[in-house]
């Protein structure tokens, strides 16, 4: 990624998701981006201002949830006066496929940024196949 | 921002981006800060300082750079994201690229106490309001 070239201004979408959320505060949904290596799926997500213990991951029936709360009380005492972005909690729902070894998720937190590896089940990683 | 004559299908798309950029920024019309790309930043008061609020997931300390002059605060940096070589790409959300944005605050700062921490991708500064610029109680004789 050339790194002289400047900076988008990206607008945070809010979370239409499927099931709504029984609290009534405005969820986000993370910037995330999906990369595929020989050995794994890698799903980064940005989550600014989540501490790593607010942070749920969950798969079930084949769902990976995430959900990544940030810190009300650090906005105690604090008057808005000017703003450009909302605060919010974030959650992300993605499908896995069969492909995805469900028991063996990775999940590690740097600079705001969460990144999940997803292991590939032996069958699916690529094999060369030699023509005996 | 300078353009560069390499591909001129790249240069044009690029200034269109960033006239389209300019567009919907409101340089213009009264707000704290300059024109161009940044990430989003809230400012709020917390007594009788200025906390600016910026949302930086993935920048490393290392890669911003603060200054203070007088009332004007610069913040600059960049935001490099790894798309990791070899690997195929599903899905591209997040950006990269570099910023700079100075903020001009409504009120004089002390730029020796002004305190900046970056944690979880969110950078706060902590600017403290200069005790001359404070205002004084005047009790009626």
């Amino acid at each position: 990624m050339a790194d002289n070239k400047p900076l988008e201004v990206q607008e945070k979408k809010e979370l239409v998701g499927k099931g709504e959320k029984t609290v009534p505060a405005r969820y986000y949904m993370p910037n995330t981006d999906i990369r595929e290596t020989e050995d794994a799926l890698l799903v980064v997500m940005e989550v600014p201002g989540v501490d790593r213990k607010n942070i749920d991951i969950k798969v079930e029936e084949d769902t990976l949830s995430i959900e990544a709360r940030i810190d009300t009380a650090t906005y105690e005492g604090m008057e808005p006066l000017y703003t450009e972005y909302n605060v919010g909690h974030f959650a992300r729902q993605f499908a896995l496929s069969h492909m995805i070894d469900q028991q063996q998720i990775g999940a590690a937190l740097n600079d705001g940024v969460l990144t999940l590896t997803l292991k590939k089940v032996q069958q699916a990683k690529p094999r060369r196949i030699e023509i005996s | 921002m300078a353009l560069y004559y390499s591909d001129p299908f790249e240069t044009l798309f690029q200034f269109q981006n960033t006239l389209d950029q300019l567009r919907s920024s409101n340089w213009l019309q009264t707000s704290p800060s300059g024109g161009g790309s940044y990430p989003p930043m809230n400012v709020f008061r917390q007594g009788e300082d200025i906390v600016l609020v910026i949302e930086v997931p993935g920048v490393r300390k290392e890669d911003l750079n603060i200054e203070a002059k007088g009332n004007t605060i610069r913040i600059a940096g960049s935001k490099t994201i790894d798309q990791g070589g070899q690997a195929s790409v599903h899905r591209v959300e997040r950006r990269g690229g570099r910023f700079d944005r100075a903020v001009t605050l409504p009120i004089e700062v002390d730029a020796d106490r002004i305190k900046a921490e970056c944690r979880d991708g969110i950078l706060a500064l902590h600017l403290p309001r200069a005790e001359r610029d404070k205002p004084r109680a005047i009790s009626i004789a």
